[in-house]
Protein backbone atom coordinates (compact mmCIF):
# COMPACT_ATOMS: atom_id res chain seq x y z
CA UNK A 1 0.00 0.00 0.00
CA UNK A 2 1.19 3.54 -0.64
CA UNK A 3 2.30 5.50 2.35
CA UNK A 4 0.22 8.65 2.48
CA UNK A 5 2.09 10.06 5.47
CA UNK A 6 5.10 11.12 3.44
CA UNK A 7 5.14 14.87 2.87
CA UNK A 8 5.62 14.48 -0.89
CA UNK A 9 2.41 12.49 -1.11
CA UNK A 10 0.54 15.34 0.57
CA UNK A 11 2.22 18.02 -1.48
CA UNK A 12 1.70 16.36 -4.87
CA UNK A 13 -1.22 13.93 -5.15
CA UNK A 14 -0.15 11.26 -7.64
CA UNK A 15 -2.08 11.43 -10.94
CA UNK A 16 -4.10 8.19 -10.64
CA UNK A 17 -1.62 5.32 -10.13
CA UNK A 18 -2.22 2.81 -12.89
CA UNK A 19 -2.83 -0.49 -11.11
CA UNK A 20 -4.65 0.56 -7.95
CA UNK A 21 -7.82 1.76 -9.65
CA UNK A 22 -9.37 -1.74 -10.02
CA UNK A 23 -12.74 -1.74 -8.33
CA UNK A 24 -13.81 -5.11 -6.90
CA UNK A 25 -17.02 -6.47 -8.43
CA UNK A 26 -19.58 -6.99 -5.64
CA UNK A 27 -19.76 -10.64 -4.48
CA UNK A 28 -23.51 -10.99 -5.01
CA UNK A 29 -22.98 -10.02 -8.63
CA UNK A 30 -20.23 -12.59 -9.34
CA UNK A 31 -21.42 -15.62 -7.37
CA UNK A 32 -24.30 -16.74 -9.68
CA UNK A 33 -21.93 -16.59 -12.67
CA UNK A 34 -19.32 -18.49 -10.69
CA UNK A 35 -21.77 -21.22 -9.68
CA UNK A 36 -22.95 -21.66 -13.27
CA UNK A 37 -19.47 -21.61 -14.80
CA UNK A 38 -18.14 -24.08 -12.22
CA UNK A 39 -21.07 -26.45 -12.79
CA UNK A 40 -20.67 -26.29 -16.56
CA UNK A 41 -16.91 -26.89 -16.34
CA UNK A 42 -17.51 -29.85 -14.03
CA UNK A 43 -20.06 -31.48 -16.37
CA UNK A 44 -17.86 -30.85 -19.43
CA UNK A 45 -14.81 -32.29 -17.69
CA UNK A 46 -16.82 -35.34 -16.68
CA UNK A 47 -17.81 -36.06 -20.28
CA UNK A 48 -14.34 -35.40 -21.64
CA UNK A 49 -12.55 -37.17 -18.81
CA UNK A 50 -14.60 -40.01 -17.40
CA UNK A 51 -17.90 -40.85 -19.19
CA UNK A 52 -17.99 -44.44 -20.50
CA UNK A 53 -14.76 -45.15 -18.69
CA UNK A 54 -15.01 -45.80 -14.98
CA UNK A 55 -18.67 -44.75 -14.92
CA UNK A 56 -21.25 -44.64 -17.65
CA UNK A 57 -24.42 -42.58 -18.03
CA UNK A 58 -24.87 -43.40 -21.71
CA UNK A 59 -24.71 -46.83 -23.32
CA UNK A 60 -21.97 -47.82 -25.70
CA UNK A 61 -18.40 -46.62 -26.13
CA UNK A 62 -18.80 -43.78 -28.64
CA UNK A 63 -18.11 -40.94 -26.15
CA UNK A 64 -15.10 -42.81 -24.79
CA UNK A 65 -13.72 -43.45 -28.25
CA UNK A 66 -14.41 -39.96 -29.58
CA UNK A 67 -12.61 -38.27 -26.66
CA UNK A 68 -10.08 -41.11 -26.32
CA UNK A 69 -6.88 -39.31 -27.33
CA UNK A 70 -7.85 -36.10 -25.59
CA UNK A 71 -8.65 -38.02 -22.44
CA UNK A 72 -5.21 -39.63 -22.44
CA UNK A 73 -3.32 -36.44 -23.29
CA UNK A 74 -5.26 -34.22 -20.88
CA UNK A 75 -4.12 -36.58 -18.15
CA UNK A 76 -7.28 -38.42 -17.12
CA UNK A 77 -7.07 -42.12 -16.25
CA UNK A 78 -8.37 -43.85 -19.38
CA UNK A 79 -7.69 -47.58 -19.19
CA UNK B 1 -17.34 -0.71 -14.40
CA UNK B 2 -16.08 -4.22 -15.08
CA UNK B 3 -18.73 -6.89 -14.61
CA UNK B 4 -18.65 -10.68 -14.29
CA UNK B 5 -20.20 -10.86 -17.75
CA UNK B 6 -17.34 -8.87 -19.32
CA UNK B 7 -14.74 -11.27 -17.96
CA UNK B 8 -16.81 -14.39 -18.70
CA UNK B 9 -16.97 -13.40 -22.38
CA UNK B 10 -13.22 -12.71 -22.49
CA UNK B 11 -12.44 -15.95 -20.68
CA UNK B 12 -14.58 -17.97 -23.11
CA UNK B 13 -12.80 -16.38 -26.06
CA UNK B 14 -9.40 -17.06 -24.49
CA UNK B 15 -10.53 -20.64 -23.82
CA UNK B 16 -11.49 -21.16 -27.46
CA UNK B 17 -8.04 -19.99 -28.59
CA UNK B 18 -6.39 -22.12 -25.88
CA UNK B 19 -8.39 -25.20 -26.91
CA UNK B 20 -7.27 -24.82 -30.53
CA UNK B 21 -3.64 -24.23 -29.48
CA UNK B 22 -3.76 -27.24 -27.12
CA UNK B 23 -5.12 -29.36 -29.98
CA UNK B 24 -2.15 -28.48 -32.19
CA UNK B 25 0.32 -29.20 -29.38
CA UNK B 26 -1.45 -32.49 -28.62
CA UNK B 27 -1.54 -33.48 -32.27
CA UNK B 28 2.07 -32.58 -33.05
CA UNK B 29 3.78 -33.45 -29.75
CA UNK B 30 1.44 -35.98 -28.16
CA UNK B 31 0.07 -38.16 -30.94
CA UNK B 32 3.41 -39.82 -31.87
CA UNK B 33 3.69 -41.34 -28.38
CA UNK B 34 0.00 -42.36 -28.38
CA UNK B 35 0.45 -44.07 -31.77
CA UNK B 36 3.67 -45.72 -30.60
CA UNK B 37 1.91 -47.06 -27.50
CA UNK B 38 -1.02 -48.41 -29.54
CA UNK B 39 1.39 -50.06 -32.01
CA UNK B 40 3.18 -51.72 -29.08
CA UNK B 41 -0.16 -52.82 -27.67
CA UNK B 42 -1.14 -54.39 -30.99
CA UNK B 43 2.21 -56.03 -31.67
CA UNK B 44 2.19 -57.57 -28.20
CA UNK B 45 -0.66 -59.72 -29.54
CA UNK B 46 -3.79 -60.33 -27.51
CA UNK B 47 -2.76 -59.13 -24.10
CA UNK B 48 -5.03 -58.72 -21.15
CA UNK B 49 -3.13 -56.14 -19.11
CA UNK B 50 -1.61 -58.90 -17.04
CA UNK B 51 -4.93 -59.79 -15.45
CA UNK B 52 -6.51 -63.19 -15.29
CA UNK B 53 -9.49 -62.31 -17.45
CA UNK B 54 -8.55 -65.19 -19.68
CA UNK B 55 -7.83 -65.70 -23.36
CA UNK B 56 -11.32 -64.75 -24.52
CA UNK B 57 -10.79 -61.19 -23.45
CA UNK B 58 -7.24 -61.28 -24.72
CA UNK B 59 -8.26 -62.49 -28.15
CA UNK B 60 -10.54 -59.62 -29.01
CA UNK B 61 -8.18 -57.19 -27.37
CA UNK B 62 -10.68 -56.19 -24.77
CA UNK B 63 -9.94 -53.74 -22.01
CA UNK B 64 -13.12 -54.91 -20.36
CA UNK B 65 -13.93 -51.88 -18.25
CA UNK B 66 -17.31 -50.91 -16.91
CA UNK B 67 -18.58 -49.48 -20.16
CA UNK B 68 -17.72 -52.64 -22.03
CA UNK B 69 -14.57 -53.26 -23.95
CA UNK B 70 -13.14 -51.18 -26.70
CA UNK B 71 -10.10 -51.52 -28.84
CA UNK B 72 -8.05 -48.91 -30.53
CA UNK B 73 -9.45 -49.46 -33.96
CA UNK B 74 -6.39 -50.56 -35.85
CA UNK B 75 -8.40 -53.59 -36.91
CA UNK B 76 -11.22 -51.28 -38.01
CA UNK B 77 -13.72 -52.70 -35.55
CA UNK B 78 -14.39 -49.59 -33.48
CA UNK B 79 -17.23 -47.12 -33.81
CA UNK B 80 -14.74 -44.27 -34.08
CA UNK B 81 -11.69 -44.92 -36.29
CA UNK B 82 -8.22 -43.90 -35.09
CA UNK B 83 -7.99 -41.25 -37.81
CA UNK B 84 -10.95 -39.43 -36.22
CA UNK B 85 -9.87 -40.05 -32.61
CA UNK B 86 -6.54 -38.34 -33.25
CA UNK B 87 -8.04 -35.33 -35.09
CA UNK B 88 -11.69 -34.32 -34.65
CA UNK B 89 -12.10 -36.29 -31.41
CA UNK B 90 -8.94 -34.83 -29.93
CA UNK B 91 -9.95 -31.32 -31.00
CA UNK B 92 -13.40 -31.77 -29.41
CA UNK B 93 -11.81 -32.73 -26.10
CA UNK B 94 -9.28 -29.87 -26.00
CA UNK B 95 -11.75 -27.22 -27.20
CA UNK B 96 -14.52 -28.28 -24.79
CA UNK B 97 -11.96 -28.30 -21.98
CA UNK B 98 -10.56 -24.93 -23.12
CA UNK B 99 -13.86 -23.08 -23.46
CA UNK B 100 -15.28 -24.27 -20.13
CA UNK B 101 -12.00 -23.69 -18.24
CA UNK B 102 -11.66 -20.29 -19.93
CA UNK B 103 -15.15 -19.24 -18.85
CA UNK B 104 -14.48 -20.40 -15.30
CA UNK B 105 -11.10 -18.62 -15.15
CA UNK B 106 -12.75 -15.46 -16.51
CA UNK B 107 -15.42 -15.46 -13.79
CA UNK B 108 -12.92 -16.31 -11.01
CA UNK B 109 -10.76 -13.45 -12.31
CA UNK B 110 -13.79 -11.13 -12.05
CA UNK B 111 -14.05 -12.24 -8.43
CA UNK B 112 -10.34 -11.56 -7.88
CA UNK B 113 -10.16 -8.10 -9.50
CA UNK B 114 -9.26 -5.49 -6.90
CA UNK B 115 -9.13 -8.12 -4.17
CA UNK B 116 -5.42 -9.00 -4.40
CA UNK B 117 -3.67 -5.87 -3.19
CA UNK B 118 -2.05 -4.02 -6.05
CA UNK B 119 -2.30 -6.92 -8.50
CA UNK B 120 -3.67 -5.42 -11.71
CA UNK B 121 -6.00 -6.47 -14.51
CA UNK B 122 -3.22 -8.49 -16.13
CA UNK B 123 -1.94 -10.00 -12.91
CA UNK B 124 -5.23 -11.42 -11.61
CA UNK B 125 -6.07 -13.73 -14.58
CA UNK B 126 -2.43 -14.86 -14.70
CA UNK B 127 -2.54 -15.70 -10.98
CA UNK B 128 -5.87 -17.52 -11.35
CA UNK B 129 -4.70 -19.56 -14.36
CA UNK B 130 -1.33 -20.32 -12.74
CA UNK B 131 -2.83 -21.51 -9.46
CA UNK B 132 -5.50 -23.41 -11.40
CA UNK B 133 -2.88 -25.27 -13.44
CA UNK B 134 -1.03 -26.29 -10.28
CA UNK B 135 -4.10 -27.25 -8.24
CA UNK B 136 -6.25 -28.89 -10.92
CA UNK B 137 -3.59 -30.62 -13.03
CA UNK B 138 -0.02 -30.55 -11.71
CA UNK B 139 -0.61 -31.80 -8.15
CA UNK B 140 -2.83 -34.76 -9.16
CA UNK B 141 -0.34 -35.44 -11.99
CA UNK B 142 2.46 -35.91 -9.45
CA UNK B 143 0.52 -38.68 -7.69
CA UNK B 144 -1.22 -40.32 -10.63
CA UNK B 145 0.71 -39.44 -13.78
CA UNK B 146 -1.30 -40.06 -16.97
CA UNK B 147 -0.69 -43.25 -18.92
CA UNK B 148 -0.62 -43.89 -22.67
CA UNK B 149 -2.75 -46.68 -24.15
CA UNK B 150 -1.46 -50.16 -23.19
CA UNK B 151 -0.50 -48.96 -19.70
CA UNK B 152 -2.91 -49.44 -16.81
CA UNK B 153 -5.05 -52.35 -15.70
CA UNK B 154 -8.73 -52.64 -16.65
CA UNK B 155 -9.40 -54.03 -13.18
CA UNK B 156 -8.38 -50.84 -11.40
CA UNK B 157 -9.65 -48.15 -13.80
CA UNK B 158 -12.68 -47.53 -11.55
CA UNK B 159 -10.61 -46.98 -8.41
CA UNK B 160 -7.96 -44.96 -10.23
CA UNK B 161 -10.56 -42.64 -11.75
CA UNK B 162 -12.28 -42.10 -8.38
CA UNK B 163 -8.95 -41.49 -6.63
CA UNK B 164 -7.81 -39.13 -9.38
CA UNK B 165 -10.94 -36.99 -9.05
CA UNK B 166 -10.68 -37.20 -5.24
CA UNK B 167 -7.15 -35.80 -5.43
CA UNK B 168 -8.32 -33.03 -7.79
CA UNK B 169 -11.08 -32.17 -5.29
CA UNK B 170 -8.72 -32.18 -2.27
CA UNK B 171 -6.16 -30.08 -4.14
CA UNK B 172 -8.74 -27.52 -5.34
CA UNK B 173 -10.42 -27.21 -1.92
CA UNK B 174 -7.03 -26.89 -0.19
CA UNK B 175 -5.91 -24.35 -2.80
CA UNK B 176 -9.04 -22.20 -2.51
CA UNK B 177 -8.79 -22.33 1.30
CA UNK B 178 -5.12 -21.32 1.14
CA UNK B 179 -5.97 -18.32 -1.06
CA UNK B 180 -8.88 -17.20 1.16
CA UNK B 181 -6.85 -17.55 4.36
CA UNK B 182 -3.85 -15.99 2.60
CA UNK B 183 -5.81 -12.85 1.72
CA UNK B 184 -6.67 -12.34 5.40
CA UNK B 185 -3.14 -13.13 6.51
CA UNK B 186 -1.73 -10.71 3.93
CA UNK B 187 -3.48 -7.81 5.68
CA UNK B 188 -1.58 -8.69 8.86
CA UNK B 189 1.79 -10.09 7.75
CA UNK B 190 2.12 -8.70 4.24
CA UNK B 191 1.59 -10.59 0.99
CA UNK B 192 5.08 -12.20 0.93
CA UNK B 193 4.88 -13.99 4.30
CA UNK B 194 1.20 -14.83 3.88
CA UNK B 195 1.93 -16.45 0.51
CA UNK B 196 4.83 -18.47 1.92
CA UNK B 197 2.90 -19.74 4.96
CA UNK B 198 -0.31 -20.56 3.06
CA UNK B 199 1.63 -22.06 0.15
CA UNK B 200 3.51 -24.31 2.57
CA UNK B 201 0.26 -25.34 4.28
CA UNK B 202 -1.19 -26.24 0.87
CA UNK B 203 1.89 -28.33 0.02
CA UNK B 204 1.62 -30.19 3.36
CA UNK B 205 -2.09 -30.97 2.83
CA UNK B 206 -1.73 -32.25 -0.75
CA UNK B 207 1.50 -34.06 0.18
CA UNK B 208 -0.34 -35.90 2.95
CA UNK B 209 -3.26 -36.74 0.65
CA UNK B 210 -0.85 -37.99 -2.00
CA UNK B 211 0.99 -40.21 0.46
CA UNK B 212 -2.24 -41.72 1.80
CA UNK B 213 -3.82 -42.86 -1.49
CA UNK B 214 -2.74 -46.26 -2.87
CA UNK B 215 -0.13 -46.45 -5.61
CA UNK B 216 -0.62 -48.35 -8.86
CA UNK B 217 2.39 -49.72 -10.66
CA UNK B 218 0.87 -51.03 -13.86
CA UNK B 219 3.42 -50.37 -16.58
CA UNK B 220 3.67 -53.64 -18.54
CA UNK B 221 7.03 -55.36 -18.57
CA UNK B 222 9.16 -54.28 -21.50
CA UNK B 223 7.14 -51.11 -22.20
CA UNK B 224 9.73 -48.55 -23.42
CA UNK B 225 10.47 -45.92 -20.78
CA UNK B 226 11.06 -43.34 -23.50
CA UNK B 227 7.50 -43.71 -24.87
CA UNK B 228 6.11 -43.38 -21.35
CA UNK B 229 8.25 -40.29 -20.72
CA UNK B 230 7.36 -38.69 -24.07
CA UNK B 231 3.67 -39.29 -23.44
CA UNK B 232 3.70 -37.81 -19.94
CA UNK B 233 5.80 -34.84 -21.02
CA UNK B 234 3.42 -34.11 -23.89
CA UNK B 235 0.47 -34.32 -21.49
CA UNK B 236 2.13 -31.62 -19.35
CA UNK B 237 2.75 -29.50 -22.48
CA UNK B 238 -0.88 -29.85 -23.60
CA UNK B 239 -2.20 -28.73 -20.20
CA UNK B 240 0.43 -25.98 -19.93
CA UNK B 241 -0.70 -24.67 -23.33
CA UNK B 242 -4.33 -24.80 -22.25
CA UNK B 243 -3.91 -22.89 -18.96
CA UNK B 244 -1.09 -20.69 -20.26
CA UNK B 245 -2.97 -19.39 -23.31
CA UNK B 246 -6.13 -18.87 -21.24
CA UNK B 247 -4.13 -16.92 -18.64
CA UNK B 248 -2.23 -14.75 -21.13
CA UNK B 249 -5.19 -13.96 -23.42
CA UNK B 250 -7.60 -13.27 -20.54
CA UNK B 251 -4.94 -11.06 -18.93
CA UNK B 252 -4.49 -9.01 -22.10
CA UNK B 253 -8.22 -8.67 -22.76
CA UNK B 254 -8.92 -7.79 -19.10
CA UNK B 255 -6.18 -5.15 -19.23
CA UNK B 256 -7.68 -3.54 -22.35
CA UNK B 257 -11.08 -3.61 -20.67
CA UNK B 258 -9.69 -1.88 -17.56
CA UNK B 259 -7.86 0.78 -19.61
CA UNK B 260 -11.00 1.49 -21.62
CA UNK B 261 -13.05 1.68 -18.41
CA UNK B 262 -10.57 4.12 -16.85
CA UNK B 263 -10.53 6.30 -19.95
CA UNK B 264 -14.31 6.53 -20.13
CA UNK B 265 -14.45 7.32 -16.40
CA UNK B 266 -12.00 10.16 -16.87
CA UNK B 267 -14.03 11.49 -19.79
CA UNK B 268 -17.20 11.42 -17.72
CA UNK B 269 -15.41 13.26 -14.93
CA UNK B 270 -14.30 15.97 -17.38
CA UNK B 271 -17.79 16.31 -18.79
CA UNK B 272 -19.22 16.57 -15.27
CA UNK B 273 -16.69 19.25 -14.37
Amino acid sequence: MTDHRTPTAIAAPAPAPAAVTLKPVPLHQVLPWLAFAALLAFVAMYFVGAEQGATSLLNGTAVHEWTHDGRHLLGFPCH
Amino acid sequence: MTTARDLLVRGLLAGLLAGVAAFFVAYVVGEPSVSAAIALEDSAGGHSHGTDTGSAAAEDHDHGHAAGGHDHGTAGETEVPRSLQSTAGLATATIVAGVTLGGLIGVVSALGMGRFGRLGARGVPLLVAGLGFVAVYLVPFLTYPPNPPAVGSADTIGYRTELYFLLVAISVIAGVTAVLVGRRAAARWGAWYAAIVCGAAYVVVVGLASSLVPTYDEVPEGFPASVLYDFRLSSVLVQLTLWGVIGLVTAELAHRLAVRGRRSERTTALVDA
